[in-house]
């Protein structure tokens, strides 16, 4: 079995479903014939055809728009929008009509969508093209945020996205696409959505993160390893519904935790967790919950972008400012 | 049934493809005065290009768009505005940018990821580069407002694209210009390209001209590879908007000779024989062979021109590479105009983790 890299474990996600499932169409920009900006989509055309594998005008309210109807009517649209800064114009559609349709028809009407987008910086990407809206759409009752960090959890946690029945954001960190390669097997196993995954073990703190951050973090882990602290790395993998009890079972054991995300501070999801765990967890932290973030600045071009990005070193530090509180 | 509302779309052309003229030219084609300083800007901005893509190659700038086969619609449209008016590009009109004052250098740093590239020293009313497609045709309608609800004789100018035309802000932004008949230019440069999704797939229109007709607009075709008409409607429909008449759309029609971006490949997509053909339709050819019927031009002309033009640019590059880099402290700094004091704290942690290699590397390619 060859190894793949995530946004190969994409590519081969969709291939599964729209083989699978004749009501699985794709639709986006530049998704055809390209294959996708980023590759996500490549082939996909030329074995599915374009009715399937949809090249459609550049309109990110139509896209959105129109695949919510598909939903409707018995499709199961698959949407990328480029990249996440242009998901804003979509967001109309998203809030006032996806993540509401179930709810408005009691049930009647529902809409089974998957719009996935790349996100993030760190690839040196032009002006608007590296944005963390995980905490905007997660705010949004009715809408799942998924966000992959590894190929083999980027497979099956797309095809669960697609069988899911109702809408879910399926953000893709664009510097975790070519990062690295993992064995995946093209079984058709989906991995379960709405829960948390222990990438490893540890006793001394809880370090939560997702998507690219833990590339950083799990270096963090290691760099704490060398100095004798073992760090439990949690992916929290979907971001809505949030997985509360694993986070919570691995504080109650290790009483520190950390949480690193790439997205802005404030009202981010870093905020969400640390409440969570002041209201249910108080009693088994040794020390204040710290959180690791990018700062509450517009995402800065290129040459600044690593000075946003949460650091190794920054990491290592909250660590141990929690294991030194007490 | 009775008809209630006839329409048609205009194409306007003066110089065939060799430079030869179609029929009577206005006047100011006849004028090597106007015409040279015109062809000297297209001739910059592919020399520009052509460096930009060097440069990126070479690991010293970021993801460019080039505007490769599309000179004549900025420069032709940019040379008919006034100091005063305000332009509002997408991210591939640097024509149009370099004859309202932008300098290669800053556009050099805002494609090396350096937000300073959009502090224009001058055209210190234009907008930046805008890439959230057709966002910027609303901006422009709501400049041009504020424009005419001052009574000043000024136009706003918005440039975006064929793949553009599919975004509501388009059909919004005009139909508001429209209805507050403000002063706005709108110009379509379809280049028969959105990435990888051509024309054809765009829109089921036999021309984008065509669509500002349901806003109340007035709409136009041009051959877009033909400067003279370009800079001529481009006149006109400044003209009428200053004196009241509210907006136009210039549908420019042109070809993209290059790949989308530097992080494209658009041998994936498009038939590198079709693209070989279009290259007799290019502007500078075009607008090269009329100064030569006219006697203006010659190779001696051609040969100080080309050296010029290599001057300027290497003269921006060194001015590009040898920019300070930015500081960790920028990106809090302009966020509001007074970093609000829950911020400080933040700009300090970042202060203190700055990497040593702060302002990072300007290399790079994606999107
Ligand atoms: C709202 C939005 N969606 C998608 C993109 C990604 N994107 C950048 S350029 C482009 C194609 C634009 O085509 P067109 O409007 O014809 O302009 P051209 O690039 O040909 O000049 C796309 C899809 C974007 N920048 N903004
Ligand atoms: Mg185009």
């Amino acid at each position: 079995m060859a190894e793949i890299n995530l946004v190969e474990a994409v590519n081969l996600a969709l291939a599964h479903e729209l083989a699978r499932d004749e009501a699985v169409v794709l639709l986006g920009e530049d998704i055809g014939a390209n294959g996708g900006v980023f590759r996500a989509t490549a082939g996909l055309q030329q074995r599915f055809g374009a009715g399937r594998v949809v090249d459609t005008p550049l309109a990110e309210t139509a896209i959105v728009g129109t695949a919510i109807g598909m939903a409707a009517m018995g499709l199961k649209p698959v949407a990328e929008i480029q990249f996440s800064g242009f998901l804003y114009p979509a967001i109309d559609h998203l809030v006032n009509h996806a993540a509401r349709l179930r709810n408005r028809t009691r049930g009647r009407l529902a809409c089974p969508l998957v719009v996935r987008t790349p996100c993030g910086g760190g690839i040196h990407a032009p002006e608007h093209h590296s944005e963390s809206p995980e905490a905007m759409l997660a705010h949004t009752p009715g809408l799942r945020v998924v966000m992959p960090s590894s190929p083999a959890r980027a497979y099956g946690l797309l095809l669960a996205a697609i069988r899911d029945p109702d809408p879910v954001m399926f953000l893709e960190p664009t510097r975790m696409y070519r990062l690295f390669r993992q064995e995946v097997v093209d079984d058709g196993e989906a991995l379960p959505l709405d829960v948390c995954f222990t990438l490893r073990g540890g006793t001394d703190l809880t370090l939560v993160s997702w998507g690219a951050m833990l590339h950083e973090t799990q270096a963090a882990a290691d760099a704490l390893a060398a100095e004798g602290i073992s760090a439990e790395v949690i992916d929290v993998a979907t971001l809505k519904p949030l997985d509360l009890p694993t986070i919570l079972e691995s504080v109650a054991r290790t009483g520190r935790c950390v949480i690193v995300h790439e997205a802005a501070r404030t009202a981010g999801l870093g905020a969400e967790i640390a409440a969570s765990l002041a209201e249910e967890g108080l009693y088994s932290l040794l020390a204040p919950v710290q959180r690791v973030t990018g700062y509450d600045t517009v995402m800065p071009l290129s040459r600044l972008e690593y000075q946003y990005l949460p650091s190794v070193e920054r990491i290592v530090a909250a660590a141990r400012k929690t294991l030194e509180a007490s | 049934m009775s008809t209630v509302a006839r329409f048609q779309i205009d194409h306007v052309r003066f110089l065939d493809p060799h430079g030869e003229a179609l029929g009577p030219l206005p006047d100011f084609a006849h004028d090597p005065a106007r015409l040279i300083p015109m062809y000297r800007a297209m001739y910059l901005t592919r020399s520009f290009d052509a460096k930009a893509i060097a440069l990126q190659r070479t690991g010293k700038l970021g993801t460019f768009a080039s505007a490769l086969g599309q000179e004549a619609i900025g420069v032709g449209v940019a040379s008919a505005m006034l100091p005063e008016d305000a332009l509002f590009p997408s991210y591939r009109e640097h024509a149009a940018q370099l004859v309202r004052g932008v300098r290669i250098e800053e556009s050099l740093r805002y494609w090396g990821g350096d937000e300073r590239g959009s502090d224009f020293a001058d055209a210190r009313h234009d907008f930046p580069n805008c890439v959230p497609i057709g966002t910027q045709v609303c901006h422009a309608a709501g400049a041009a407002y504020a424009f005419r609800l001052r009574s000043e004789a000024r136009a706003a100018v918005c440039f975006l694209g064929d793949g553009g035309s599919s975004k509501g802000d388009f059909y919004e932004g005009l139909n508001f210009a429209a209805v507050w008949k403000a002063p706005l230019l709108v110009v379509l440069s379809n280049n028969q390209w959105a990435i990888s999704v051509p024309r054809s797939a765009q829109s089921a229109t036999a021309t984008m001209a065509q669509k500002a007709i349901a806003a109340g607009v007035e709409g136009v075709q041009v051959d877009g590879n033909d400067l003279v008409a370009v800079h001529h409607v481009a006149r006109e429909a400044l003209a009428k908007a200053r004196a009241g008449g509210g907006p136009t759309l210039i549908e420019a029609v042109t070809y993209r000779l290059g790949d989308h971006t530097t992080a494209d490949d658009a041998s994936r997509y498009r038939d590198p024989a079709v693209v070989q053909e279009q290259w007799s339709f290019e502007p500078l050819t075009r607008l090269r062979n009329h100064l030569v019927k006219l006697g203006a031009w010659g190779p001696e002309k051609e040969e100080a021109l080309a050296r010029e033009c290599a001057d300027t640019v290497n003269a921006a590059v060194e001015a590009y590479l040898s920019t300070p880099p930015p500081t960790t402290a920028a990106m809090f700094d302009h966020l509001f105009a007074t970093l609000p004091a829950a911020l400080a704290a933040q700009r300090d942690e970042a202060l203190r983790f700055a990497p040593r290699t702060a302002g990072g590397q300007p290399g790079g390619d994606h999107g």
